[in-house]
């Protein structure tokens, strides 16, 4: 027979038992639960006020590692990794040589000389093909390492009495080894929903039992394994872009208006000309000095003009059930000036929001534009104003144990 | 008295009903005239063993142009092409590639393979996107002469110019590598799986009689890979029907706009009476007078066999002589009785629906081409194989098949001629080979029909057996195809025009020739 499967995770066994709704979604090769209930809503509300369990082994993960592995890294993206101790975690884009984003991703410091790298596609070529004559190994280990990501509130009570590890001064993304009910882990203080939460990276044939210490111990902590629409909700409200969806890839755009630079989509503070040189750095410091045409803001839906329009057909508002991920087009009268690639309406917040591309001159917080919604099959204008990302940015994000020290020396998202 | 025909299309190819088709929908009478008994020309459907259809020649379809499609409303005429998603390329060594359609699975099997090429596949795609837009003008274009002075192609030419400019050093410089290279160097530019590199090669030397490692096949690579960049970018399919589907269909279309399509009409030559063609006179001996003939075979044929040479220029005669056929292609046509079980993937599945390429490593295919280069079939081909009652059951008998194999290379020059002898001596080199992969192929195979270069140039009319008119190669494209300056579908002789493949933009089932030349004959019939 054919092997006509998509790959799956190492924590399918597991995941896979709980889906009520068999909503099985793409993610990078893997098949994933977009929601393992029969709606995201009590997912999403667990990253918000207990914890989600979420599966992100689809993640790309390569090991760098040798006495280059510095230097290849920065010479691959524009921030400075240098700067990285061991124990920290980057957040960082990175560019071809015109400046354009290729992927985006983080760097871990495990060692003196071993870092680990995630992306959202593959990038062993480019990682190969930058390493010319550098004394570094670079090995895939996107199958053989599994990743769950536990988000929310009650995140850092459910490892600190599961994990052997130094969970409770464990720092915004900073990063601990440790061991869950004996197995080797490690737990870095990061993810991609803007609450507290650590992301877990474990040997994939060790993931089932890890999952279920971890399900076994949230069970008192209103732990719910979250699927992706529920992650994708919450990372609208922290700000955070999504390769393919907020933008196209520098590798598989085919023409000039599907390029962005990290300054277009908000990562200026990602990119340091001052390090030394680094691919595409001398389109970034051409761009820097004439300032980037587009912004990527957040936005706002008014949510009196929404209610208008609705009203005019005898209606209440409709709202999206789910986050969005099509173009939108934004206009000041008649002229468009941007356009939206993702949107929700956040439940925390109680506001209809979105990420935008906006020419430079409309990205100022406060500034009135419109959006395009359709009311009733028609298309309208509804106001929307730009406000500053992320939109859902609570302290405890960041914030130290109760009783331990802030802890803010963070990543800058 | 019926009024004259407008026209007459010498050759029910699906070039000449395009034609007619369009001609009949400008409101002409046209005239189709077809030796065979059948319409099609390379593009056929047949029930040569009882119960089962072989699309005897091409086999499946992606160049057809959509506009024709389109304008023609192929799809109330019965046409309907189904998706071919997938190629599997069985390896000696029990393993094999397979290139899915889907984006994932094709990650996943070049991760398998060879995990730098996951990324290179997706660059090598925009990149193959790019150089097909960047051709893609010329391929709806009237071929200028860039050696011409006349208005026209001056404007045609300074269009094209100024396209190749706006391209940007970088594309144009890519271009200029597919110009030159063969599909093997170009190929190694990306990839490191072999036989990756090796199927995809083997578009590039199809219809030619050139090796992967021969400078030039990397643009034929490209002419292929082009399919449809209008719609679904590349993607083969299978006429459902079979071939003959889709002349069928064309047909139905041509008559519903008046156009009378006679068969087993063979016609002899072109009749000229003070330097304007005037009509034809078949074999038989009866002679048909139409304001306008055209010619839907290949250059050979339209001008050395139909017409009498005394009528062409000297330099005309000699590009027609340098045009080169060189036919390469065979092709095998199984009834089967089950399935071929191959080793490399066991029982059935979605792979049968897809294509099976017979192409292991680029050395594989050089090694077939070497046999051919001096004279002999290759002992173990580069074939192209597909199960058309896998996708469509119409094809064969419920749980029986029909297995399609397009082979290279097979030279129509075989050494000491071809034979019956050579051409089953061929059919087992192609059966043979291919159990290696399957070994239960022998047993399930309850009729065969092979089909030599020899064997397309007797049946289907095709020049010494060339499935594209002539060579699909560089320097007979665009403006240099058929010959320099009679590239625009026009002939020495006024009112006789050729609309085969021999014409820009080539071969394959496409229907460019076809639709271009009607518009040049409707242009000059509007001017004078
Ligand atoms: C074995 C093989 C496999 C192929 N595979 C594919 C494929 O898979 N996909 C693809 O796109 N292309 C394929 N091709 C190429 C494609 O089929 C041809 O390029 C195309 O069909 C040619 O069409 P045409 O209309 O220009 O000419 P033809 O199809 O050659 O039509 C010419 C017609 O003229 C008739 N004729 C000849 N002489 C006379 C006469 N004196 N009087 C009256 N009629 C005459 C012939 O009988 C024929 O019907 C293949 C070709 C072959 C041979």
């Amino acid at each position: 027979m054919t092997p006509l499967q998509l790959n799956t995770t190492p924590f399918h066994q597991r995941t896979a038992a709980l889906a009520q709704g068999h909503a099985w979604r793409r993610w990078a090769g893997h098949a994933v639960l977009g929601c393992y209930q029969l709606h995201h809503d009590r997912e999403y509300a667990a990253i918000r006020s207990g914890s989600g369990l979420i599966d992100v082994s689809p993640l790309y993960k390569y090991l760098i590692h040798g006495r280059d592995a510095c230097r290849l890294l920065n010479r691959i993206v524009p921030r400075n990794v240098a700067k990285c101790q061991v124990g920290r975690v980057l957040y960082t884009p990175w560019c071809d040589s015109h400046g354009k984003v290729i992927d985006d991703g983080t760097i871990s410091r495990l060692g003196e000389k071993t870092y680990r790298l995630t992306s959202a596609d593959p990038n062993i070529r480019w990682l190969t093909d930058n390493a010319g004559g550098m004394d570094v190994v670079i090995e895939d280990v996107s199958r053989s390492l599994g990743a769950v990501a536990l988000q929310g509130p009650t995140a850092r009570d459910i490892l600190a009495r599961v994990a052997d590890a130094e969970v409770e001064s464990l720092r915004y993304f900073h990063l601990t080894e440790g061991t869950i009910r004996g197995i080797p882990v490690t737990i870095s203080r990061t993810g991609y929903t803007g609450d507290l939460g650590y992301e877990i990276w474990v040997a994939a044939d060790r993931a089932v039992p890890l999952w279920d210490a971890l399900v076994e111990t949230g069970a008192d902590y209103g732990l719910l394994p979250a699927g992706i629409l529920a992650l994708d909700v919450a990372r609208i409200e922290a700000g955070l872009l999504m390769i393919d969806v907020d933008y196209v890839s520098a590798h598989r755009a085919l023409i000039d208006s599907q390029f962005s630079s990290p300054y277009e989509l908000n990562l200026g503070w990602t990119v340091n000309l001052e390090k030394g040189p680094f691919n595409g750095r001398d389109a970034l410091v051409a761009e820097h000095r004439h300032g980037p045409t587009w912004a990527f803001v957040g936005i706002e839906v008014d949510w009196e003009g929404l209610i208008e329009l609705y009203a005019a057909v005898g209606l209440p508002p409709q709202l999206p059930t789910t986050a969005w991920r099509i173009s939108v087009p934004l206009y000041v009268g008649r002229t468009q000036v941007g356009y939206a690639t993702s949107g929700c309406w956040s439940p925390v917040l109680k506001k209809y929001i979105a990420l935008a591309h906006v020419e430079t001159r409309f990205a100022a917080p406060g500034t009135a534009i419109e959006m395009e919604v359709t009311v009733e099959h028609h298309r309208r204008p509804v106001a929307v104003t730009v406000v500053k990302t992320p939109f859902f940015d609570p302290e405890r994000k960041k914030a130290g144990a109760a009783g331990q020290r802030g802890s803010g020396a963070g990543d800058g998202t | 008295m019926t009024r004259p025909y407008d026209a007459i299309i010498i050759g029910a190819g699906h070039n000449g009903l395009v034609t007619a088709a369009y001609l009949g929908r400008a409101g002409k009478r046209v005239l189709v005239l077809e030796r065979r008994h059948l319409v099609g020309g390379a593009a056929v459907t047949e029930e040569i063993f009882p119960g089962f259809k072989y699309s005897v020649f091409s086999y499946v379809v992606s160049l057809l142009r959509p506009d024709i499609i389109r304008e023609l409303d192929l799809a109330s005429h019965g046409l309907q092409i189904l998706p071919l998603e997938s190629t599997l390329t069985p390896l000696p060594n029990g393993d094999y590639f397979m290139a899915w359609g889907d984006h994932d699975l094709a990650r996943q099997e070049l991760q398998r393979h060879a995990p730098r090429d996951v990324e290179a596949y997706d660059e090598f795609g925009r990149l193959m996107h790019h150089m097909a837009m960047a051709v893609r003008p010329i391929l709806g274009m009237i071929p200028p002469d860039p050696t011409s002075l006349s208005p026209g192609d001056l404007k045609s030419l300074l269009k094209l110019g100024k396209h190749f400019h706006d391209l940007g050093p970088e594309r144009f410089h890519m271009l200029y590598r597919l110009m030159t290279m063969s599909s093997a160097d170009f190929l190694e530019d990306w990839f490191e799986c072999e036989p990756l590199k090796a199927t995809k090669s083997a578009s590039g030397i199809i219809g030619t009689f050139l090796g992967p490692r021969s400078p030039g096949t990397a643009y034929v690579l490209m002419h292929h890979y082009m399919g449809d960049i209008d719609g679904a970018f590349r993607a083969w399919g299978f006429a459902r029907g079979g071939t003959g589907a889709i002349s069928e269909a064309i047909a139905g279309a041509a008559r519903a706009a008046g156009v009378e399509i006679r068969t087993e009409a063979s016609v002899e030559r072109v009749m000229v009476e003070r330097g304007k063609a005037v009509g034809v006179a078949l074999e038989d001996g009866t002679e048909i007078r139409a304001r306008t003939v055209v010619s839907a075979l290949d250059p050979r044929r339209t001008f050395l066999q139909l017409l009498d040479q005394s009528l062409l220029p000297d330099d005309l005669i000699d590009g027609l002589r340098r045009y080169r056929y060189r036919g390469s292609s065979g092709k095998v046509n199984l009834a089967l009785s089950e399935l071929p079980n191959f080793t490399c993937m066991p029982g059935p599945g979605a792979h049968l629906a897809g294509a099976i390429s017979i192409s292991p490593s680029i050395d594989y295919l050089e090694r077939a081409y070497d046999d051919a280069k001096y004279g002999e079939f290759s002992r173990r081909p580069f074939m192209d194989c597909i199960f058309p009652s896998v996708i469509d059951p119409g094809m064969a008998p419920p749980g029986q098949h029909v297995m399609s194999i397009f082979v290279q290379y097979a030279p129509y020059d075989l050494n000491g001629g071809w034979t019956d002898a050579k051409r089953e001596a061929f059919g087992d080199a192609v059966i043979d080979t291919l159990a290696e992969y399957a070994p239960n192929l022998k047993s399930a195979i309850l009729h065969r029909q092979v089909i030599t270069p020899k064997d397309i140039e007797d049946i289907a009319g095709l020049t010494e057996g060339n499935i594209f008119h002539g060579e699909l190669a560089l320097n007979q494209l665009f403006f240099l195809r058929p010959a320099a300056r009679w590239a625009k579908y026009r002939t020495p002789v006024k009112r006789y025009y050729q609309c085969g493949s021999g014409t820009h933009p080539g071969g394959g089932i496409m229907g460019a020739s076809g639709r271009l030349a009607a518009r040049e004959i409707l242009a000059d019939w509007r001017g004078s």
